[in-house]
């Protein structure tokens, strides 16, 4: 259509340009149209969806939102992007299962890796996991992929380091260690893990030596230190409460492997769980049956009568109302087991700022967009993977860590990079070099500087690596030298016109 | 005036029945611009007076245009940035907060009500504040009635 009527303007009045106008971009792009010269109508999230029972209002809403989108559309012009030089390295931080895995990919595709942990060995969460579902030892696992990393020569590993600061932009990444070394690289993917929640004196956890964590329960289990014949496990432990809504995914499946195999060690020891509500979700249901089948019991109690639990020194007594029956059952237990959840660390919430990135409200880093970009973030060259996410069993935070390694080379494996088109672009003309917009970039893209054709005359300039078109400079700049491509005053105020244009024809018609 | 049947939402508004407020909202692409799309997928139902003009951040919206927005007949303008601290460009929306607050101050001794520029801050998950805002400033509008401009007060 775009070659057979010659077009030169595209307008799209369909969804939201934030999913699709980069679609719609490429199309005519493909078609010999430079992709700026394109505009989209937001008629569908924006409009028919939000006034479903107003037609007629809706209607009218519509045809402005076009009206406004082709008013734009007129003024749009063809834009370049920039190219910058990309340095084909990547700075991975955090060792864990999700680093290692990240590391050593980057490697065998042949980037050089900069692997960045906190602690004194590799592994992190990995080392403390001894048996999946699947028989394997992920601590055994980690050892091995710890040696792999180590004496891979694309990998340089900077061992009990923080990252101090990060500066630049995708391609062009500046990072200072702790330690004071400064690493230079193209993308960073962020693998600083999360840990399990440890009970603030919940269920006697930290007064009693017999309550346990679940991961602190099967690291005695598997060295053959546990004894006893009764074993109570609650669930839910620091997950789905006030300040910590979500679900920890992977607790209730730990609990199901724990007590199959106290059970299969020990067939006649009394083991409960007592739950809220069990997601041993996928194929994990198996196990949860194979549990029930093997003899352990569940019991569920409602959110808002707890389970209490009192301590002598040899047994643990635990009260618990059965929501079914409605009455309090007490257990005697050898072992309390909580099957906490996964929280982040707090290093996460240090580095968020430093790569401009968003966090949930519990401290996770939250991606781009859950579906078309799972593992970015708006800040490009930043990628995400493993529990600093969310919470996610290994074999996910594995997938998550290859696909952050994916979109992370779509960058690398170029030496050059098309940079964002919407930047501020100077007119020195009218720009008397004030610096009124200097104090108003984030991003330190601009400097009052002496202009080379007039040496009276300050001129302010615009770094376009750096700058990420927020515009703030331009809403600020008294004198209109400051503008933004894709976004110029002309364009919004025809914009503002063409939404109001018929409350001026109106007011055309009163006077 | 068209022939639109009048909105229903504000109770209040008695002065005019015919009165259909024509409110320009401008919102950040990453924070209210997505909180706005999250409302429709959501189905959040609100009153369709409304027009969204898209800006990267709030702080690229220029004093001038606000002003050109009541120049032209807007009965209201809505600005909506992410929340403070959770700027995608760091800081912008503190900026925009200043210039907001100056806004007003000039829009008074223009004879305009203050009320009808409003800042709010709905970031990307927040659907229902978006849908909250609109219904809200659509209801102080109605009351406020036309803008001078279009002849009231």
């Amino acid at each position: 259509m775009i070659k057979e009527h010659n077009l030169n303007r595209v307008v799209v009045a369909s969804c939201t340009p934030r999913t699709h106008e980069p679609l719609f971009q490429n199309t005519i792009k493909e078609a010999g149209l430079n992709p700026y010269l394109f505009e989209m109508a937001n008629i569908r999230d924006q409009c028919s969806w939000i006034h479903m029972h107003e037609i007629d209002g809706a209607t009218k809403k519509a045809k402005d939102l076009v009206r406004m989108a082709v008013a734009k559309a007129r003024l749009l012009e063809p834009l370049e992007n920039l190219t910058i030089d990309v340095d084909q390295q990547a700075l991975v931080i955090g060792g864990g299962a999700t680093g290692m895995v990240a590391a050593l990919e980057l490697a065998k595709q042949g980037m050089k890796v900069h692997l960045v942990e906190r602690e004194i060995e590799l592994g992190g969460n990995m080392r403390k996991l001894h048996y999946l579902t699947s028989g394997e030892d992920p601590s055994k696992l980690a050892e091995a992929l710890s040696k792999e990393v180590n004496s891979n020569s694309n990998i340089k590993v900077h061992m009990q380091t923080s990252v101090k600061s990060i500066d630049g932009y995708v391609g062009n990444f500046k990072t200072t260690l702790d330690n004071g070394e400064r690493v230079e690289h193209g993308v960073v993917i962020l693998a600083v893990g999360g840990q399990e929640y440890k009970p603030k004196g919940e269920y006697l956890y930290g007064v009693n030596p017999n309550v346990l964590t679940l991961l602190e329960f099967k690291e005695k289990l598997k060295k053959d230190e546990i004894d006893g014949d009764s074993y109570v496990f609650i669930q839910c432990v620091g997950s789905r409460e006030e300040g910590y809504p979500n679900c920890s995914r992977v607790c209730c499946t730990g609990t199901m492997t724990a007590a199959i195999k106290i059970k299969k060690k020990s067939p006649d020891a009394k083991v409960f769980v007592l739950f809220r509500d069990i997601r041993t979700y996928g194929f994990r249901e198996a196990y949860y049956k194979e549990a029930a089948d093997s003899g352990v019991t569940f019991v569920r109690f409602e959110d808002d009568v707890r389970p209490i639990v009192r301590g002598t020194e040899n047994k643990l007594g635990v009260a618990v109302t059965d929501e079914d029956t409605g009455k309090e059952i007490t257990l005697t237990a050898d072992y309390l087991i909580l099957a906490s959840g996964t929280r982040p660390y707090a290093e996460s919430e240090a580095l968020a700022p430093m790569l401009k990135v968003p966090m949930t409200k519990e401290g996770f880093f939250l991606e781009a967009h859950m579906k078309l970009r799972p593992v970015d973030f708006a800040t490009e060259g930043v990628y995400l993977a493993g529990l600093s996410h969310g919470p996610k069993f290994l074999e996910e935070s594995i997938g998550q860590g290859l696909a952050a390694v994916s979109r992370a080379m779509t960058i690398l494996s170029k030496k050059t990079l098309e940079a964002e088109g919407i930047v501020a672009n100077l007119d020195e003309t009218l720009c008397d070099g004030c610096g009124i917009c200097v104090p108003t970039c984030e991003y330190k893209a601009l400097e009052i500087i002496i202009d080379k054709k007039d040496e009276k005359k300050k001129l302010v300039d615009v770094n376009v690596g750096l700058c990420k078109g927020c515009g703030a400079c331009v809403g600020a700049c008294p004198s209109g030298a400051l503008t933004q491509k894709g976004f110029r005053d002309e364009q919004i105020v025809a914009m503002i016109d063409a939404a109001l244009e018929s409350t001026t024809e109106e007011q055309e018609v009163r006077q | 005036m068209s022939s639109t049947a009048p909105d229903e939402i504000s109770e209040s508004n008695v002065g005019d029945e015919s009165f259909e407020p024509k409110i320009i909202v401008f919102c950040c692409n990453w924070c209210s611009y997505a909180g706005a799309d999250l409302a429709g997928v959501s189905r959040l139902q609100m009153p369709p007076h409304f027009r969204v003009i898209r800006v990267m951040c709030s702080a690229r919206v220029d004093p001038e245009f606000v002003l050109r927005a009541f120049q032209k007949g807007a009965d209201g303008v809505l600005v909506a940035g992410c929340h403070p601290a959770d700027c995608h460009y760091i800081g912008g929306n503190y900026r925009t907060r200043r210039r907001i607050a100056l806004l007003r101050i000039l829009l008074q001794q223009f004879g305009f009500d203050p009320g009808r520029l409003k800042l709010e801050w709905i970031s990307a998950g927040e659907g229902e504040k978006f849908q909250k805002t609109i219904i809200e400033f659509t209801n102080t509008v109605n009351e406020l009635g036309p803008s001078p401009i279009r002849g009231g007060d």
